[in-house]
């Protein structure tokens, strides 16, 4: 329905002057200046960002022995020759299913992780959070903690604070460059490719993948920062769908801080029998969160549940000797429970969760028993198309195949190649002596072979007939066997 | 052009939304006249600077003759050139290990076989395919390549020597002689055709007609055709005369398909490649060919 407004013209009714959207759809973005937390959560972070970005930094660099012939890379994407290494593990590309479980692995254990407490991705493990964590600390060291920062952009571009910005951005595209760098030494060998940049000697590629990264990272974790969070990752909005009221997430347990009131004033008010919260409204949980939420307002789309605020509180609370907690993991449920004079109950093992880890458990197994058992030889069948079959001089039919063999050793390997099926067949493999009925094949270490197969079959073959018939290569040494089967047409 | 949200003065402002209007309305629908984003702005300002800089380093304006040359002197066939020669750089050991091996070894090396039946293949498509057929299946008048009757011979060298100088081609070097037109120049009469062509289809197996004389058929073939076919009728490669007693028929066994091939004779022509692909192509594909399973 519509209402005149004030000039006459009609407006759409929107239920009150709150819903009505004024201004821009978008917020610009402000710059935050989170304050330094120092607690349990802030040390387990600082852990986490050490250890992720070790990783990150040192894996390319760590050796692992496969053999002459073979790279010696622990953790390597070989383009080029269409391979990936991960220490023991070497996946060919008809393998990529192994990546997909893996996907499929990681959006499971992301799920528990959300059934169990939250955005502990996005508090603690997201690169994103890592990144921007890390160009935080770098922004303190050099311009000092947010008091300091917020005087500075008071100050202006005074000679003092130039030189510190400079010198700031300075290490941020320094951290940015050698992030972008770390990423393409997973795609070539590191050393000889620090080697290559060093010299100026490295491909056009490796330079241009890392001036994108650099770019993509000083912007992300320099600007960006909590926009990510809040405006480009789907993850808040997913989670969002998939929490129940057992997950843990860092919650205000505003049965214990309401009323909130000042630490006089609540001392006063407990003197006179009156009841107040543990809640000063001191705001240092504001002031520290790095996507500048207010955790009071209960769990929100912008809250990456870092457990920044958790600590700042507790040490408000030993301050004013209150006990710790008063931000926690904890849930919705728990809160009410003691507010109607319950005890907490924390459900960790629960269906969901039991559910995820059991789903977890087995693709993980079977991924892992393919992986450990999966054949190291390997057999593929394409019949010519063009033509199905042809029609010899003396009236027999012929059939043509390009049989694939793969060896994924890293031996060279003789296989003996042979085709059943067919009575009276004769069979002739193209660049191999002989005329069967086996063809020693030889096959390079880690390679495959093209073998082109003419199967002829005897005057009594049936007409109109697809006639099935088996390749197979047997490894003598090894006793194993791989077949595929295809189909012998006449016309 | 207005850039903030100023209303004009001379335009009516929506109340609704504090915007003024372009004054265009539709059914009573006014347009905002909302400024364009910033960065949409930027970004096109610097598409235009950036067309006017392409238009002074590459070829843009047409001209009467042609196109102005930019000062970058890029041209697209010498583009073409580059990326042909840097294809012949990543390919050049193997090609010049096929340009200096042997035909006749070339099969024997795995890793070279795969290589010159790659280079085959694709040359192959690029030349041969339109007649011969993707496959090399053939068709009525070109023959299948796949299939182990050769008119000019089967083995490698055959091969190589048909691809290099054709057949009725003009290169002298290639093989010559054809079927000759035994009805239109009055050798043959038309009873006497259908008589030999009876005989022809009695060698390989198939049906003769009710009450087709082959004793006179016989006869017939051995006066005319066995100088070329043979006395046997199995054909000659020297001079590319079909063996006759094969189930494999160039343009068809049907009694009226070989009448007409008596009466008017045949000569297709396979063109010569020697020249147009080089020595190296044409070796590859001898072995792709050769390889296609009919090979001798």
């Amino acid at each position: 329905m519509t209402l005149p407004n004030a000039n006459g013209h009609p407006v759409l009714e929107t239920g009150g002057d709150d819903d009505v959207i004024e201004g821009p759809l978008y917020a610009p973005g402000k710059r935050l200046f989170p304050q330094a937390a120092h607690g349990r959560f802030r040390n387990i972070k600082w852990l986490i960002l050490v250890i992720t970005l070790g990783i990150y930094y040192g894996l390319p660099f760590l050796r692992w022995n496969r053999g002459p012939g073979e790279p010696s890379q622990a953790v390597l994407v070989d383009l080029a020759h269409r391979r990936f290494y991960f220490f023991f593990i070497e996946i060919w590309p008809q393998e990529l299913y192994y990546v997909a479980g893996l996907l499929i692995l990681a959006a499971l254990i992301l799920f528990l992780m959300n059934a169990v407490a939250g955005r502990v991705w996005c508090g603690y493990l997201c690169p994103q959070t890592v990144w921007t964590d890390l160009f935080y600390a770098v922004e303190r060291l050099v311009e000092g903690d947010a008091r300091r920062q917020h005087q500075r952009q008071a100050e202006g571009w005074t000679f003092n604070n130039i030189l510190h910005t400079g010198y700031k951005h300075a290490l941020w595209l320094a951290i940015a460059w050698w992030t972008g760098g770390a990423w393409v030494l997973y795609f070539a060998d590191a050393p000889t490719l620090v080697h290559e940049l060093a010299t100026f000697q490295a491909p056009m590629v490796a330079w241009s993948s890392i001036a994108v990264l650099t770019v993509l990272t000083y912007l992300l974790a320099g600007f960006m920062r909590e926009q990510v969070c809040i405006y480009m990752c789907p993850w808040p909005r997913i989670q969002a769908a998939l929490t129940d009221e057992d997950a843990l997430n860092v919650t205000y347990r505003y049965d214990r801080g309401e009323p909130r009131m000042s630490l006089k004033t609540g001392l006063a008010a407990r003197d006179h029998g009156q009841s107040a919260g543990d809640c000063i409204d001191c705001n240092q949980c504001v002031a520290v969160c790095p996507t500048g939420v207010d955790i009071r307002h209960g769990s929100q789309l912008g809250c990456v549940q870092c457990g920044l605020c958790i600590d700042a509180c507790d040490t408000v609370m030993d301050k004013i000797h209150r006990p710790q907690g008063l931000i926690a993991y904890d849930n919705e449920n728990n809160i009410k429970r003691r507010l109607t004079g319950q005890p907490a109950i924390y459900r960790i093992v629960r269906p969901r969760t039991i559910l995820y880890t059991i789903v977890i458990v087995l693709i993980g197994s079977v991924m892992l028993t393919r992986l450990v058992t999966r054949p190291t030889d390997g057999i593929t069948i394409a019949h010519d198309r063009n033509p199905l079959y042809v029609t010899n001089a003396d009236g027999t039919v012929r059939n043509a195949y390009t049989v694939q063999v793969v060896n994924e050793q890293d031996k060279a390997r003789l296989l003996n190649f042979s085709v059943r099926g067919l009575a009276g067949a004769q069979v002739q493999v193209i660049g191999v002596e002989g005329s069967g009925p086996t063809f020693p094949i030889k096959v390079d270490s880690d390679d495959t072979r093209d073998l082109r197969v003419i199967v002829t079959g005897p005057l009594t073959t049936p007409k109109h007939a697809s006639i099935k018939v088996t390749f197979s290569v047997t490894d003598p040494l090894r006793k194993t066997t791989m077949s595929a089967t295809d189909n012998f047409k006449t016309p | 052009m207005s850039m903030n949200n100023t209303p004009h003065a001379d335009h009516e402002v929506d109340s609704f939304t504090g915007v003024s209007t372009t004054g265009h309305t539709w059914d009573g629908i006014k347009e905002l006249n909302n400024p364009l984003p910033r960065w949409w702005l930027w970004t096109f300002y610097i598409c235009i600077v950036w067309a006017i800089g392409y238009c002074f380093a590459y070829p843009s304006i047409p001209l009467i003759n042609g196109a102005t040359t930019g000062f970058l002197g890029w041209h697209s066939r010498s583009a073409v050139v580059q990326s042909l020669t840097d294809l012949q750089k990543t390919r050049g050991a193997l090609m010049e290990t096929l340009a200096s091996t042997p035909l006749d070894q070339i099969e024997q090396k795995p890793e070279l076989l795969a290589f010159a039946r790659a280079a085959g293949a694709a040359a192959f498509a690029n030349n041969c395919a339109p007649c011969h057929g993707a496959g090399g299946q053939g068709s009525p008048g070109y023959p299948n390549l796949n299939a182990n009757r050769w008119l000019w011979g089967g083995t490698l060298d055959d091969i190589y020597q048909t691809i290099l100088h054709g057949a009725r081609s003009g290169d002298p070097k290639g093989h010559q002689g054809s079927m000759p037109d035994f009805g239109k120049a009055g050798i043959l009469t038309q009873p006497q055709i259908e008589q030999v062509a009876n005989y022809v289809r009695s060698l390989s197996g198939l049906k003769t007609e009710a009450g087709a004389d082959l004793g006179a058929g016989a006869k017939i073939f051995a006066d005319n055709c066995s100088p070329c076919h043979g006395k046997d009728a199995k054909g000659n490669i020297k001079i590319g005369s079909a063996n006759l007693t094969t189930k494999i028929w160039l343009y068809g066994s049907a009694l009226k398909t070989i009448e007409a091939g008596v009466t008017n004779g045949h000569g297709g022509v396979m063109p010569y490649w020697g020249g147009r692909l080089d020595n190296t192509t044409i070796k590859a594909l001898a072995v792709f060919v050769h390889t296609l399973g009919g090979g001798q």
